[in-house]
Protein backbone atom coordinates (compact mmCIF):
# COMPACT_ATOMS: atom_id res chain seq x y z
CA UNK A 1 0.00 0.00 0.00
CA UNK A 2 1.13 3.51 -0.72
CA UNK A 3 2.25 5.48 2.30
CA UNK A 4 0.14 8.22 3.87
CA UNK A 5 1.27 11.77 3.31
CA UNK A 6 0.95 14.14 6.26
CA UNK A 7 -0.10 17.59 5.10
CA UNK A 8 0.11 20.68 7.28
CA UNK A 9 -2.39 23.33 6.18
CA UNK A 10 -2.46 26.90 7.47
CA UNK A 11 -5.56 27.62 9.56
CA UNK A 12 -7.79 30.32 8.13
CA UNK A 13 -8.89 31.68 4.78
CA UNK A 14 -5.75 30.78 2.89
CA UNK A 15 -5.86 27.21 4.22
CA UNK A 16 -9.43 26.77 3.00
CA UNK A 17 -8.53 28.05 -0.44
CA UNK A 18 -5.59 25.70 -0.57
CA UNK A 19 -7.67 22.75 0.59
CA UNK A 20 -10.09 23.43 -2.29
CA UNK A 21 -7.20 22.90 -4.70
CA UNK A 22 -6.13 19.68 -2.95
CA UNK A 23 -9.74 18.47 -3.11
CA UNK A 24 -10.02 19.18 -6.82
CA UNK A 25 -6.73 17.36 -7.37
CA UNK A 26 -8.32 14.21 -5.92
CA UNK A 27 -7.04 14.45 -2.37
CA UNK A 28 -10.38 15.14 -0.76
CA UNK A 29 -11.31 14.49 2.83
CA UNK A 30 -15.00 15.33 3.36
CA UNK A 31 -14.77 15.29 7.17
CA UNK A 32 -12.72 18.45 6.99
CA UNK A 33 -15.81 20.45 5.93
CA UNK A 34 -17.72 19.54 9.07
CA UNK A 35 -17.89 22.22 11.71
CA UNK A 36 -15.93 20.91 14.66
CA UNK A 37 -12.76 21.43 16.61
CA UNK A 38 -10.89 18.41 15.36
CA UNK A 39 -7.41 19.20 14.11
CA UNK A 40 -6.58 16.11 12.07
CA UNK A 41 -8.50 14.49 9.21
CA UNK A 42 -7.58 11.58 7.02
CA UNK A 43 -8.65 9.85 3.85
CA UNK A 44 -6.96 6.47 3.74
CA UNK A 45 -7.92 5.78 0.14
CA UNK A 46 -6.42 8.99 -1.15
CA UNK A 47 -3.45 8.46 1.18
CA UNK A 48 -3.55 11.85 2.89
CA UNK A 49 -3.81 13.06 6.44
CA UNK A 50 -4.46 16.78 6.91
CA UNK A 51 -3.95 18.87 9.96
CA UNK A 52 -4.60 22.52 10.65
CA UNK A 53 -1.81 24.50 12.25
CA UNK A 54 -1.08 28.16 12.79
CA UNK A 55 0.16 29.57 9.45
CA UNK A 56 3.50 30.63 10.89
CA UNK A 57 4.05 27.12 12.26
CA UNK A 58 3.61 25.20 8.98
CA UNK A 59 7.29 25.55 8.06
CA UNK A 60 8.34 24.25 11.48
CA UNK A 61 6.12 21.15 11.19
CA UNK A 62 7.54 20.42 7.76
CA UNK A 63 11.18 21.18 8.56
CA UNK A 64 11.08 18.85 11.55
CA UNK A 65 9.28 16.12 9.63
CA UNK A 66 6.04 16.07 11.66
CA UNK A 67 4.38 16.90 8.34
CA UNK A 68 5.74 15.58 5.04
CA UNK A 69 4.45 18.52 3.08
CA UNK A 70 2.64 21.75 3.84
CA UNK A 71 1.54 25.06 2.44
CA UNK A 72 3.17 28.22 3.72
CA UNK A 73 3.30 31.82 2.61
CA UNK A 74 6.56 32.99 1.07
CA UNK A 75 6.68 35.63 3.84
CA UNK A 76 7.09 32.89 6.45
CA UNK A 77 9.67 31.07 4.32
CA UNK A 78 11.70 34.24 3.84
CA UNK A 79 11.52 35.06 7.53
CA UNK A 80 12.50 31.67 8.97
CA UNK A 81 14.50 30.27 6.04
CA UNK A 82 13.62 26.67 6.93
CA UNK A 83 15.69 23.86 5.41
CA UNK A 84 13.00 22.42 3.14
CA UNK A 85 12.18 21.91 -0.54
CA UNK A 86 9.95 24.58 -2.05
CA UNK A 87 8.36 22.51 -4.77
CA UNK A 88 5.45 24.55 -6.10
CA UNK A 89 4.15 28.10 -6.24
CA UNK A 90 0.42 27.61 -5.57
CA UNK A 91 -0.32 31.08 -6.87
CA UNK A 92 -2.94 31.78 -4.22
CA UNK A 93 -2.83 34.15 -1.26
CA UNK A 94 -1.00 36.68 -3.39
CA UNK A 95 0.22 39.87 -1.76
CA UNK A 96 3.38 41.93 -1.35
CA UNK A 97 5.92 42.46 1.39
CA UNK A 98 6.29 46.24 1.56
CA UNK A 99 7.93 49.07 3.36
CA UNK A 100 5.10 51.44 4.27
CA UNK A 101 4.96 54.81 5.97
CA UNK A 102 3.31 58.22 5.84
CA UNK A 103 2.80 59.32 2.21
CA UNK A 104 5.11 62.30 2.66
CA UNK A 105 7.86 60.19 4.24
CA UNK A 106 11.40 61.11 3.27
CA UNK A 107 14.27 59.04 4.55
CA UNK A 108 16.84 60.98 6.54
CA UNK A 109 20.18 59.18 6.28
CA UNK A 110 21.62 61.19 9.16
CA UNK A 111 19.44 59.20 11.52
CA UNK A 112 18.92 55.53 12.29
CA UNK A 113 15.73 54.40 10.60
CA UNK A 114 13.24 52.91 13.05
CA UNK A 115 11.40 49.96 11.47
CA UNK A 116 8.45 48.22 13.13
CA UNK A 117 7.65 44.74 11.81
CA UNK A 118 6.49 41.21 12.41
CA UNK A 119 9.30 40.08 10.11
CA UNK A 120 12.61 41.19 11.65
CA UNK A 121 14.81 38.93 9.52
CA UNK A 122 13.32 40.05 6.22
CA UNK A 123 13.60 43.70 7.28
CA UNK A 124 17.17 43.29 8.50
CA UNK A 125 18.27 41.61 5.29
CA UNK A 126 16.53 44.13 3.05
CA UNK A 127 18.12 47.12 4.73
CA UNK A 128 21.54 45.55 5.13
CA UNK A 129 21.63 44.99 1.36
CA UNK A 130 20.96 48.72 1.02
CA UNK A 131 23.57 49.45 3.72
CA UNK A 132 20.97 51.41 5.68
CA UNK A 133 21.42 51.51 9.45
CA UNK A 134 18.15 50.56 11.15
CA UNK A 135 16.63 49.87 14.52
CA UNK A 136 14.20 46.94 14.42
CA UNK A 137 11.11 47.06 16.59
CA UNK A 138 9.53 43.61 16.66
CA UNK A 139 5.76 43.73 17.07
CA UNK A 140 3.19 40.96 16.92
CA UNK A 141 0.20 42.83 15.51
CA UNK A 142 -1.36 46.22 14.69
CA UNK A 143 1.89 47.20 13.02
CA UNK A 144 0.17 50.20 11.36
CA UNK A 145 -0.09 51.87 14.73
CA UNK A 146 3.67 52.22 15.14
CA UNK A 147 4.32 55.15 12.75
CA UNK A 148 1.13 56.91 13.89
CA UNK A 149 2.32 56.99 17.47
CA UNK A 150 5.91 57.73 16.49
CA UNK A 151 7.12 54.35 17.70
CA UNK A 152 8.76 53.84 14.31
CA UNK A 153 9.46 55.77 11.09
CA UNK A 154 8.23 53.04 8.75
CA UNK A 155 6.85 49.51 8.89
CA UNK A 156 7.68 46.36 6.96
CA UNK A 157 4.53 44.33 6.50
CA UNK A 158 2.32 42.37 4.14
CA UNK A 159 0.09 44.46 1.90
CA UNK A 160 -2.86 42.83 0.19
CA UNK A 161 -5.19 45.61 -0.96
CA UNK A 162 -3.66 48.48 0.97
CA UNK A 163 -6.97 49.35 2.61
CA UNK A 164 -5.73 49.00 6.20
CA UNK A 165 -2.74 51.16 5.36
CA UNK A 166 -4.85 53.82 3.71
CA UNK A 167 -7.34 53.97 6.55
CA UNK A 168 -4.44 54.68 8.87
CA UNK A 169 -2.91 57.34 6.68
CA UNK A 170 -0.06 55.16 5.44
CA UNK A 171 1.02 54.20 1.96
CA UNK A 172 3.28 51.51 0.48
CA UNK A 173 6.71 53.05 -0.24
CA UNK A 174 8.81 50.17 -1.59
CA UNK A 175 8.06 46.56 -2.51
CA UNK A 176 10.50 44.08 -0.97
CA UNK A 177 9.13 40.94 -2.56
CA UNK A 178 5.98 39.37 -3.98
CA UNK A 179 4.31 36.82 -1.76
CA UNK A 180 2.17 33.78 -2.52
CA UNK A 181 1.51 30.39 -0.96
CA UNK A 182 4.11 27.71 -1.65
CA UNK A 183 3.95 23.94 -1.40
CA UNK A 184 6.90 22.85 0.70
CA UNK A 185 8.27 19.38 1.47
CA UNK A 186 10.44 17.92 4.18
CA UNK A 187 13.75 16.88 2.63
CA UNK A 188 13.81 13.36 4.08
CA UNK A 189 10.10 12.72 3.37
CA UNK A 190 10.66 13.79 -0.22
CA UNK A 191 13.07 10.87 -0.52
CA UNK A 192 11.22 8.18 1.40
CA UNK A 193 7.75 9.05 0.05
CA UNK A 194 9.03 10.30 -3.28
CA UNK A 195 6.46 8.70 -5.57
CA UNK A 196 3.47 9.85 -3.50
CA UNK A 197 4.72 13.40 -3.05
CA UNK A 198 5.66 13.81 -6.69
CA UNK A 199 2.29 12.52 -7.83
CA UNK A 200 0.48 14.93 -5.52
CA UNK A 201 2.66 17.81 -6.63
CA UNK A 202 2.03 17.07 -10.30
CA UNK A 203 -1.76 16.96 -9.83
CA UNK A 204 -1.66 20.28 -8.00
CA UNK A 205 0.63 21.80 -10.60
CA UNK A 206 -1.85 21.00 -13.35
CA UNK A 207 -4.69 22.70 -11.49
CA UNK A 208 -2.58 25.72 -10.63
CA UNK A 209 -1.60 26.10 -14.29
CA UNK A 210 -5.26 25.87 -15.35
CA UNK A 211 -6.30 28.59 -12.92
CA UNK A 212 -3.89 31.06 -14.45
CA UNK B 1 17.64 -5.99 29.76
CA UNK B 2 20.61 -3.69 29.77
CA UNK B 3 20.82 -2.00 26.41
CA UNK B 4 23.00 0.76 25.12
CA UNK B 5 21.42 3.84 23.68
CA UNK B 6 21.32 3.87 19.89
CA UNK B 7 24.01 6.55 19.84
CA UNK B 8 26.44 4.45 21.93
CA UNK B 9 25.79 1.31 19.90
CA UNK B 10 26.24 3.00 16.57
CA UNK B 11 29.43 4.79 17.63
CA UNK B 12 30.96 1.44 18.55
CA UNK B 13 29.81 -0.27 15.37
CA UNK B 14 31.03 2.51 13.12
CA UNK B 15 34.49 2.59 14.73
CA UNK B 16 34.85 -1.11 14.03
CA UNK B 17 33.68 -0.66 10.47
CA UNK B 18 36.19 2.11 9.73
CA UNK B 19 39.01 0.21 11.45
CA UNK B 20 38.28 -2.88 9.37
CA UNK B 21 39.08 -0.90 6.20
CA UNK B 22 42.36 0.37 7.59
CA UNK B 23 41.29 3.80 8.81
CA UNK B 24 43.19 4.73 11.96
CA UNK B 25 41.72 6.51 14.95
CA UNK B 26 42.51 10.18 15.22
CA UNK B 27 42.09 12.02 18.52
CA UNK B 28 42.27 15.77 18.63
CA UNK B 29 42.19 18.55 21.18
CA UNK B 30 38.90 20.17 22.07
CA UNK B 31 40.40 23.60 21.44
CA UNK B 32 41.88 25.17 18.38
CA UNK B 33 43.19 28.64 17.66
CA UNK B 34 40.31 30.87 16.63
CA UNK B 35 42.28 32.04 13.61
CA UNK B 36 41.79 28.71 11.84
CA UNK B 37 38.01 29.19 11.80
CA UNK B 38 38.06 32.92 11.17
CA UNK B 39 39.92 32.29 7.92
CA UNK B 40 37.46 29.65 6.76
CA UNK B 41 34.25 31.03 8.13
CA UNK B 42 32.15 30.08 5.12
CA UNK B 43 33.18 26.46 5.37
CA UNK B 44 31.48 26.18 8.75
CA UNK B 45 27.79 25.42 8.93
CA UNK B 46 27.26 28.16 11.45
CA UNK B 47 29.61 31.09 11.88
CA UNK B 48 28.96 31.30 15.63
CA UNK B 49 31.87 29.97 17.66
CA UNK B 50 32.53 29.72 21.39
CA UNK B 51 35.78 31.55 22.09
CA UNK B 52 37.94 32.17 25.13
CA UNK B 53 41.41 33.52 25.93
CA UNK B 54 44.18 31.07 26.67
CA UNK B 55 46.66 31.83 29.46
CA UNK B 56 49.03 33.51 26.99
CA UNK B 57 46.26 35.75 25.72
CA UNK B 58 45.70 33.85 22.50
CA UNK B 59 42.11 33.67 21.29
CA UNK B 60 41.01 30.05 21.29
CA UNK B 61 37.83 28.32 20.15
CA UNK B 62 35.90 25.23 21.11
CA UNK B 63 36.04 23.39 17.82
CA UNK B 64 32.90 23.80 15.69
CA UNK B 65 34.29 21.43 13.07
CA UNK B 66 36.72 18.54 12.80
CA UNK B 67 37.81 18.54 9.16
CA UNK B 68 39.71 21.84 9.36
CA UNK B 69 41.82 20.56 12.28
CA UNK B 70 42.64 17.39 10.41
CA UNK B 71 43.71 19.22 7.27
CA UNK B 72 45.82 21.62 9.31
CA UNK B 73 47.74 18.65 10.67
CA UNK B 74 48.23 16.95 7.32
CA UNK B 75 51.60 16.99 5.66
CA UNK B 76 51.97 16.96 1.91
CA UNK B 77 54.65 14.24 1.97
CA UNK B 78 52.19 11.62 3.18
CA UNK B 79 51.14 9.52 0.22
CA UNK B 80 47.79 8.50 1.62
CA UNK B 81 46.23 9.17 4.98
CA UNK B 82 43.09 7.36 6.09
CA UNK B 83 41.69 8.32 9.45
CA UNK B 84 38.46 8.29 11.41
CA UNK B 85 37.36 10.25 14.45
CA UNK B 86 34.58 10.52 17.02
CA UNK B 87 34.44 14.00 18.47
CA UNK B 88 32.20 16.59 20.03
CA UNK B 89 31.75 19.81 18.12
CA UNK B 90 30.06 22.99 19.31
CA UNK B 91 27.80 24.93 17.01
CA UNK B 92 24.45 26.65 16.72
CA UNK B 93 22.13 24.42 14.68
CA UNK B 94 20.11 25.89 11.82
CA UNK B 95 17.33 27.98 13.38
CA UNK B 96 18.55 26.91 16.81
CA UNK B 97 18.53 29.33 19.69
CA UNK B 98 21.84 28.44 21.32
CA UNK B 99 25.02 26.42 21.21
CA UNK B 100 24.73 22.67 21.16
CA UNK B 101 27.26 19.96 21.81
CA UNK B 102 27.02 17.65 18.84
CA UNK B 103 28.53 14.19 18.67
CA UNK B 104 30.04 13.58 15.29
CA UNK B 105 31.89 10.64 13.84
CA UNK B 106 33.42 10.49 10.42
CA UNK B 107 36.38 9.70 8.27
CA UNK B 108 38.74 11.44 5.90
CA UNK B 109 40.82 10.03 3.10
CA UNK B 110 43.58 12.45 2.12
CA UNK B 111 46.19 12.00 -0.59
CA UNK B 112 46.12 10.91 -4.22
CA UNK B 113 42.37 10.56 -4.58
CA UNK B 114 41.18 8.35 -7.42
CA UNK B 115 37.85 6.80 -8.29
CA UNK B 116 38.56 3.81 -6.05
CA UNK B 117 39.14 6.03 -2.97
CA UNK B 118 35.94 7.97 -3.60
CA UNK B 119 34.02 4.74 -4.13
CA UNK B 120 35.41 3.26 -0.92
CA UNK B 121 34.44 6.34 1.09
CA UNK B 122 30.93 6.33 -0.37
CA UNK B 123 30.56 2.64 0.32
CA UNK B 124 31.63 3.20 3.93
CA UNK B 125 29.08 6.01 4.11
CA UNK B 126 26.39 3.62 2.88
CA UNK B 127 27.51 0.94 5.35
CA UNK B 128 27.41 3.53 8.15
CA UNK B 129 23.80 4.32 7.28
CA UNK B 130 22.97 0.60 7.08
CA UNK B 131 24.39 0.18 10.60
CA UNK B 132 21.80 2.69 11.81
CA UNK B 133 18.75 1.49 9.88
CA UNK B 134 17.72 -0.62 6.87
CA UNK B 135 15.62 2.26 5.63
CA UNK B 136 18.33 4.53 4.32
CA UNK B 137 19.03 6.48 1.17
CA UNK B 138 22.29 8.01 0.02
CA UNK B 139 21.91 10.95 -2.38
CA UNK B 140 24.80 11.72 -4.65
CA UNK B 141 25.64 14.58 -6.94
CA UNK B 142 28.60 15.79 -8.93
CA UNK B 143 29.06 19.51 -8.33
CA UNK B 144 30.83 19.80 -11.67
CA UNK B 145 27.59 19.01 -13.48
CA UNK B 146 25.68 21.89 -11.88
CA UNK B 147 28.62 24.28 -12.01
CA UNK B 148 29.25 23.50 -15.68
CA UNK B 149 25.79 24.85 -16.44
CA UNK B 150 26.04 28.10 -14.44
CA UNK B 151 29.80 28.78 -14.59
CA UNK B 152 29.50 31.61 -17.13
CA UNK B 153 27.04 33.61 -14.99
CA UNK B 154 27.91 36.34 -12.47
CA UNK B 155 28.78 35.24 -8.93
CA UNK B 156 25.66 36.89 -7.56
CA UNK B 157 23.37 35.07 -9.99
CA UNK B 158 25.20 31.79 -9.40
CA UNK B 159 24.65 32.10 -5.68
CA UNK B 160 20.96 32.90 -6.12
CA UNK B 161 20.48 29.96 -8.47
CA UNK B 162 22.32 27.52 -6.19
CA UNK B 163 19.94 28.56 -3.40
CA UNK B 164 16.92 27.75 -5.56
CA UNK B 165 18.49 24.50 -6.75
CA UNK B 166 18.91 23.35 -3.15
CA UNK B 167 15.18 23.99 -2.62
CA UNK B 168 14.19 22.15 -5.84
CA UNK B 169 12.43 25.43 -6.47
CA UNK B 170 11.46 25.43 -10.16
CA UNK B 171 9.36 28.61 -10.04
CA UNK B 172 12.19 30.32 -8.15
CA UNK B 173 14.71 29.38 -10.85
CA UNK B 174 12.37 30.73 -13.53
CA UNK B 175 12.04 34.01 -11.67
CA UNK B 176 15.78 34.46 -11.08
CA UNK B 177 16.53 33.65 -14.74
CA UNK B 178 13.96 36.17 -15.89
CA UNK B 179 15.26 38.90 -13.61
CA UNK B 180 18.93 38.45 -14.50
CA UNK B 181 18.34 37.67 -18.16
CA UNK B 182 19.84 34.21 -18.01
CA UNK B 183 19.63 32.46 -21.41
CA UNK B 184 16.63 30.15 -21.85
CA UNK B 185 18.86 27.13 -22.57
CA UNK B 186 20.60 27.53 -19.21
CA UNK B 187 17.27 27.85 -17.44
CA UNK B 188 15.86 24.75 -19.08
CA UNK B 189 19.00 22.75 -18.25
CA UNK B 190 18.65 23.72 -14.59
CA UNK B 191 14.94 22.88 -14.51
CA UNK B 192 15.81 19.54 -16.05
CA UNK B 193 18.56 18.85 -13.54
CA UNK B 194 16.49 19.62 -10.43
CA UNK B 195 13.71 17.33 -11.63
CA UNK B 196 16.12 14.37 -11.55
CA UNK B 197 15.60 12.16 -8.53
CA UNK B 198 16.33 8.63 -9.62
CA UNK B 199 18.38 5.59 -8.62
CA UNK B 200 21.94 5.72 -9.95
CA UNK B 201 21.31 3.79 -13.18
CA UNK B 202 18.16 5.53 -14.37
CA UNK B 203 19.58 8.82 -13.14
CA UNK B 204 22.69 8.44 -15.31
CA UNK B 205 20.41 7.55 -18.18
CA UNK B 206 18.43 10.76 -17.70
CA UNK B 207 21.59 12.85 -17.51
CA UNK B 208 22.78 11.38 -20.78
CA UNK B 209 19.58 12.57 -22.46
CA UNK B 210 20.14 16.14 -21.29
CA UNK B 211 22.21 18.23 -23.64
CA UNK B 212 24.88 19.41 -21.20
CA UNK B 213 27.89 21.71 -21.77
CA UNK B 214 31.36 20.12 -21.94
CA UNK B 215 32.37 20.71 -18.32
CA UNK B 216 29.16 19.07 -17.10
CA UNK B 217 29.56 16.22 -19.54
CA UNK B 218 33.04 15.48 -18.24
CA UNK B 219 31.70 15.47 -14.69
CA UNK B 220 28.89 13.14 -15.75
CA UNK B 221 31.51 10.75 -17.14
CA UNK B 222 33.28 10.75 -13.76
CA UNK B 223 30.00 9.99 -12.07
CA UNK B 224 29.44 7.11 -14.44
CA UNK B 225 32.87 5.68 -13.76
CA UNK B 226 32.15 5.90 -10.04
CA UNK B 227 28.85 4.08 -10.57
CA UNK B 228 30.86 1.08 -11.79
CA UNK B 229 32.80 0.99 -8.52
CA UNK B 230 29.64 1.39 -6.44
CA UNK B 231 28.08 -1.50 -8.29
CA UNK B 232 31.03 -3.69 -7.33
CA UNK B 233 30.45 -2.69 -3.70
CA UNK B 234 26.87 -3.86 -4.07
CA UNK B 235 25.29 -0.59 -2.93
CA UNK B 236 24.20 0.84 -6.26
CA UNK B 237 20.49 0.41 -5.56
CA UNK B 238 20.55 2.53 -2.41
CA UNK B 239 22.09 5.50 -4.15
CA UNK B 240 20.01 8.23 -5.76
CA UNK B 241 21.12 11.04 -8.01
CA UNK B 242 19.92 14.40 -6.70
CA UNK B 243 21.32 17.75 -7.80
CA UNK B 244 19.61 19.65 -5.01
CA UNK B 245 22.42 18.68 -2.66
CA UNK B 246 24.81 21.53 -3.24
CA UNK B 247 27.41 23.09 -1.03
CA UNK B 248 29.84 25.97 -0.98
CA UNK B 249 31.83 25.64 -4.18
CA UNK B 250 34.77 27.52 -2.66
CA UNK B 251 35.49 24.43 -0.57
CA UNK B 252 33.91 21.46 -2.25
CA UNK B 253 34.30 20.12 -5.75
CA UNK B 254 33.43 16.94 -7.56
CA UNK B 255 31.40 14.26 -5.83
CA UNK B 256 29.12 15.34 -3.00
CA UNK B 257 26.72 13.12 -1.04
CA UNK B 258 24.18 13.19 1.75
CA UNK B 259 22.61 10.35 3.74
CA UNK B 260 19.07 10.11 5.06
CA UNK B 261 17.38 7.70 7.45
CA UNK B 262 13.62 7.20 7.47
CA UNK B 263 12.37 8.73 10.71
CA UNK B 264 15.02 11.43 10.99
CA UNK B 265 13.88 14.71 9.51
CA UNK B 266 17.29 16.05 8.61
CA UNK B 267 20.19 14.56 6.68
CA UNK B 268 22.29 12.52 9.10
CA UNK B 269 25.40 12.09 6.99
CA UNK B 270 27.13 14.44 4.66
CA UNK B 271 30.39 14.39 2.78
CA UNK B 272 32.26 14.75 -0.45
CA UNK B 273 35.45 15.81 -2.13
CA UNK B 274 37.01 19.00 -0.79
CA UNK B 275 40.10 19.59 -2.88
CA UNK B 276 39.31 23.31 -3.01
CA UNK B 277 39.49 23.56 0.77
CA UNK B 278 42.82 21.70 0.78
CA UNK B 279 44.06 24.15 -1.81
CA UNK B 280 42.93 27.15 0.21
CA UNK B 281 44.82 25.80 3.19
CA UNK B 282 47.97 25.41 1.10
CA UNK B 283 47.91 21.63 0.72
CA UNK B 284 48.59 19.92 -2.56
CA UNK B 285 46.71 16.68 -1.94
CA UNK B 286 43.11 15.87 -2.72
CA UNK B 287 40.67 14.76 -0.07
CA UNK B 288 37.33 13.08 0.40
CA UNK B 289 35.44 12.30 3.59
CA UNK B 290 32.17 12.41 5.45
CA UNK B 291 30.67 13.00 8.88
CA UNK B 292 27.75 11.32 10.65
CA UNK B 293 25.76 13.50 13.07
CA UNK B 294 25.10 11.09 15.88
CA UNK B 295 23.06 13.44 18.06
CA UNK B 296 20.17 13.00 15.62
CA UNK B 297 19.90 9.32 16.48
CA UNK B 298 17.95 10.38 19.56
CA UNK B 299 14.97 10.72 17.24
CA UNK B 300 15.09 6.97 16.61
CA UNK B 301 15.19 6.00 20.30
CA UNK B 302 11.41 6.20 20.45
CA UNK B 303 9.36 7.51 23.34
CA UNK B 304 11.02 7.81 26.73
CA UNK B 305 11.21 4.39 28.37
CA UNK B 306 8.92 3.57 31.24
CA UNK B 307 11.30 1.72 33.57
CA UNK B 308 14.03 3.07 35.83
CA UNK B 309 15.18 -0.50 36.43
CA UNK B 310 13.82 -4.01 35.97
CA UNK B 311 13.96 -4.97 39.63
CA UNK B 312 13.77 -2.91 42.81
CA UNK B 313 15.30 -4.58 45.89
CA UNK B 314 14.24 -2.99 49.17
CA UNK B 315 15.72 -3.60 52.58
CA UNK B 316 15.46 -2.28 56.14
CA UNK B 317 17.67 -2.28 59.24
CA UNK B 318 16.87 -5.97 59.94
CA UNK B 319 17.77 -7.15 56.44
CA UNK B 320 20.77 -9.40 56.01
CA UNK B 321 23.23 -7.51 53.79
CA UNK B 322 24.70 -10.72 52.35
CA UNK B 323 21.26 -11.71 51.10
CA UNK B 324 20.65 -8.24 49.67
CA UNK B 325 23.92 -8.27 47.77
CA UNK B 326 23.64 -11.86 46.55
CA UNK B 327 20.10 -11.19 45.32
CA UNK B 328 21.25 -8.08 43.45
CA UNK B 329 24.10 -10.00 41.86
CA UNK B 330 21.82 -12.89 40.92
CA UNK B 331 19.48 -10.57 39.00
CA UNK B 332 22.17 -8.53 37.27
CA UNK B 333 23.89 -11.74 36.18
CA UNK B 334 20.63 -12.80 34.54
CA UNK B 335 20.74 -9.61 32.51
CA UNK B 336 18.32 -7.48 34.56
CA UNK B 337 18.93 -3.97 35.77
CA UNK B 338 18.64 -3.68 39.52
CA UNK B 339 18.08 -0.80 41.91
CA UNK B 340 18.84 -1.39 45.59
CA UNK B 341 17.51 1.13 48.10
CA UNK B 342 15.83 1.38 51.49
CA UNK B 343 12.82 3.54 50.71
CA UNK B 344 11.04 5.12 47.84
CA UNK B 345 9.46 3.75 44.71
CA UNK B 346 10.68 3.68 41.14
CA UNK B 347 9.22 2.49 37.86
CA UNK B 348 10.10 -1.20 37.67
CA UNK B 349 8.67 -4.58 36.81
CA UNK B 350 9.31 -6.36 40.07
CA UNK B 351 9.73 -5.25 43.69
CA UNK B 352 11.56 -7.49 46.19
CA UNK B 353 11.94 -7.00 49.92
CA UNK B 354 14.70 -8.64 51.91
CA UNK B 355 13.10 -9.56 55.24
CA UNK B 356 15.97 -10.76 57.45
CA UNK B 357 17.48 -13.47 55.29
CA UNK B 358 14.34 -14.09 53.29
CA UNK B 359 13.58 -12.55 49.89
CA UNK B 360 9.88 -11.71 49.37
CA UNK B 361 8.24 -10.44 46.24
CA UNK B 362 5.98 -7.56 47.22
CA UNK B 363 4.59 -6.26 43.95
Amino acid sequence: MAEMINVALPKGRLGEKVYDIFEKAGYDCPAIREENRKLTFENREAGVRYFWVKPSDVAIYVERGAADIGVAGKDILREYEPDIYEILDMNVGKCRMCVAGPADFKDNYAKTLKVATKFPNIAKKYYSEKSRRIDIIKLNGSIELAPILGLSDVIVDIVETGTTLRENGLTPLETITDISARLIANKASYKFKNREIRRLCESLEKLVAERE
Amino acid sequence: MISLRKEENVTYELSNLYKSYGYSYYKMSNFEEYDLYAKNRNFLESSRIITFNDLNGKLMALKPDVTLSIIKNTKDDEKMKKIYYTEHVYRVPHNGDGFKEIMQTGLECIGDIDTYSIGEVISLAAQSLAAISDRYILDISHLGITMGVIRSLDDEVQEKLLGKISEKNAHGIRRVCERYEVPDETRDLLLNLISVYEPLDTGLERIREINLPDESRKAAEELKELAGILEAWGIKDRIYIDFSIVNDMDYYNGIFFKGFIDGIADGILSGGQYDNLMDRMGKKNGAVGFAVYLDQLEELDGPLMGFDADVLIKYDENSDMNTVISTARKYTKAGNTVRVQQDGDIYCQKVLFVDGMEVKEIG
